[in-house]
């Protein structure tokens, strides 16, 4: 069983494609898209238990730190590219969309709203940052240093030139119910967006 | 097929150990045409084995060696043996290289100097040793040299050929040279391609050697002589390569060999001490003109020499077809990290599987010699894929 942003991915991606998986983690995504779709591709990670498991599935993963680019990657030489829960904690994370669409036609980005409900209780009404199941990380250990909401995303897209394809929510451990789709906003936990460059 | 050690003596080593191993030498009459135009009429080839090749000869795995390396991979010639085999620490049962589940096989490569045809053999046609007069052998030769044995020993296809350093660019042009015939690569601490400091580096140590009075032009075994001076220099120079500036600094510091300074050109530093002794060490154990051509055979080893674009390198890898994994160790410099990196982004270019990382140790380019846990563990989890379906033959059969 996958995460729920996950699941919402992997039927965003396209049979057969060629993707690239920034932030893979265990690589449980890439391999079931290879198993049931016949998804090629690499997942990046910087994470070694990650990498591990990555290898031990067979997944193809390559050690690399996010924020020194996408260098290596060619212009346009996959289909997809897939970044989850780490737009957050990049240095740049409108370089990292640009060179998102730079490899990729389409490109897919889930990260913590910081605007859900729950996280504006924290700092709304007791005053506390925000610590939840999206974001557990306290203030000053935390890796998330670019908080952002569904509507910053759409103005960063906006900025870019971006046209955004699809847009989906998730809450908990499943996808979003009608309020959250309603006002993904203050409902939405989980962010998530799936981006082509306008043509 | 062989078995190499028996199940008594076993029992008094560490049972991780594959134990006691006897090496073995394959003879080969049909000529080799070697890269450099000149042809090898018959050689024999040494190599030991380790595990047991199952039925259907599909878990055989390739152990290339580096430059100072030969065949004793793994295990103990004698019970009294001080040191294991150079890879003792990743191969064995329960290892990465698991012999429990893998038939591994590490030979000593063509123009060795511990049993396999070398500059030490005697040239059939003059009857003198060949000396000097041994042709340059390449990376290439020997992968094609490897093959035969393969074909000797019955293996069609390896599960897995591995190797670190220039064993890992022996496993490269494995899968360019031999892509049917390799089910998976693991290269380790290598470089698709030697850096101009490299070749300067060998260089170095090649002057070191040639220019010793002992070395006659090559034909010191005729003297009874042996360049000991330039190879014992050569291999302090080697040495500090393989090192990284910290794992020295921590090992040795400034300490000295005893209290006071001695205002002379002895021994000092223990540093000082410990690279006299290798050399001197190595210098009674290793044959001169097998450096000198191992190092030429790193030196000229370069498979995107053969294409000129920008992509030469991914282009030379488009007949591979078996999964990689590439490690590199943090502080290596001698084959830094970028270098292997490099061929991640090849491959990647050239659209094969390939796993990358990029191991933390504080032991230079050693680090893929010595024990290491996230490196057995990503090593392993590689390997257990290599490991043949049992259930892939009556699949096959069926469909």
């Amino acid at each position: 069983m996958m995460r729920a942003d996950l699941n919402i991915i992997y039927d965003w991606i396209a049979p057969d494609a060629h993707v690239l998986d920034l932030a893979c983690g265990d690589g449980v995504l890439l391999e079931n898209l290879a198993r049931h779709k016949g998804v090629t591709g690499y997942g990046l990670e910087i994470d070694p238990d990650g990498i591990t498991r990555c290898v031990a599935r067979g997944v193809s993963v390559i050690e690399h730190n996010l924020d020194d680019g996408l260098a290596s990657f060619r212009d346009q030489s996959y289909d997809q590219v897939i970044m989850t829960q780490a737009l957050q904690a990049l240095r740049r994370p409108d370089k990292m969309l640009h060179e998102m669409l730079r490899v990729a036609n389409e490109g897919i980005i889930t990260f913590p709203n910081f605007a859900y409900w729950r996280h504006r209780v924290h700092l709304g009404l007791r005053g506390y940052m925000p610590v939840s199941k999206s974001l557990p990380h306290a203030w000053y250990d935390t890796p998330n240093i670019h908080l952002s909401t569904f509507n910053d995303f759409e103005h960063l897209c906006r900025d870019q030139g971006l046209v955004i394809v699809d847009r989906a929510v998730g809450v908990g451990n499943h996808r979003g119910h009608w309020t959250s789709r309603l006002w993904p906003n203050l409902f939405g936990e989980i962010a998530i967006f799936r981006v082509r460059r306008r043509l | 097929m062989p078995d190499s050690h028996s199940a008594d003596t076993e029992s008094q080593l560490l049972p991780d150990s594959v134990g006691l191993v006897t090496p073995e030498v394959a003879h080969f009459d049909t000529p080799l045409a070697l890269a450099c135009g000149k042809t090898l009429a018959a050689y024999d080839l040494v190599y030991e084995t380790y595990g047991t090749l199952n039925a259907e000869r599909t878990n055989a795995v390739l152990v290339c060696h580096a430059l100072s390396g030969h065949h004793h991979a793994a295990g103990y010639h004698h019970p009294d043996d001080r040191k294991p085999g150079w890879w003792d620490a990743y191969i064995g049962p329960g290892k990465s290289v698991d012999t429990n589940r893998f038939f591994v096989i590490s030979l000593n490569n063509l123009g060795g100097c511990h049993g396999s045809t070398g500059p030490l053999s005697h040239n059939p046609e003059t009857g003198r040793l060949w000396g000097p007069e041994f042709p340059m052998v390449t990376v290439s030769d020997w992968v094609h040299s490897q093959a035969r044995l393969a074909d000797r020993l019955g293996i069609e296809r390896f599960a897995a050929v591995i190797g670190g350093s220039l064993g890992g660019m022996q496993v490269l042009q494995w899968s360019i040279d031999y892509p049917e015939r390799i089910a998976n690569a693991a290269v380790i601490a290598a470089t698709p391609r030697l850096s101009a400091q490299n070749i300067a580096f060998n260089e170095v140590a090649r002057q070191a050697i040639r220019s010793d009075p002992d070395f006659s032009d090559g034909w010191y075994a005729e003297h009874n002589t042996v360049p000991k001076r330039g190879l014992k220099l050569a291999r302090m120079v080697g040495h500090i390569t393989y090192l990284s500036a910290d794992a020295m600094g921590s090992k040795f510091g400034r300490d000295l060999r005893s209290d006071d300074l001695h205002f002379g050109f002895g021994v000092d530093f223990q540093v000082e001490s410990y690279l006299r002794y290798q050399g001197d060490t190595f210098s009674t154990t290793f044959d001169a003109n097998t450096y000198l051509l191992m190092t030429k055979a790193l030196d000229y080893f370069d498979p995107a020499a053969e294409h000129d674009a920008e992509l030469a390198l991914a282009q030379a890898l488009t007949p591979a077809q078996c999964p990689f994994l590439v490690l590199s160790f943090t502080s290596d410099w001698r084959f830094p990290p970028s270098r292997s990196r490099e061929l991640v982004d090849a491959l990647i270019h050239a659209g094969k599987p390939v796993s990358y990382a990029n191991i933390d140790s504080p032991y230079g380019h050693d680090a893929f010699l010595l024990p290491e846990p996230r490196y057995e563990a990503i090593f392993s989890a590689f390997m257990q894929r290599a490991e043949p379906d049992p259930n892939a033959e009556s699949k096959e059969r069926q469909s």
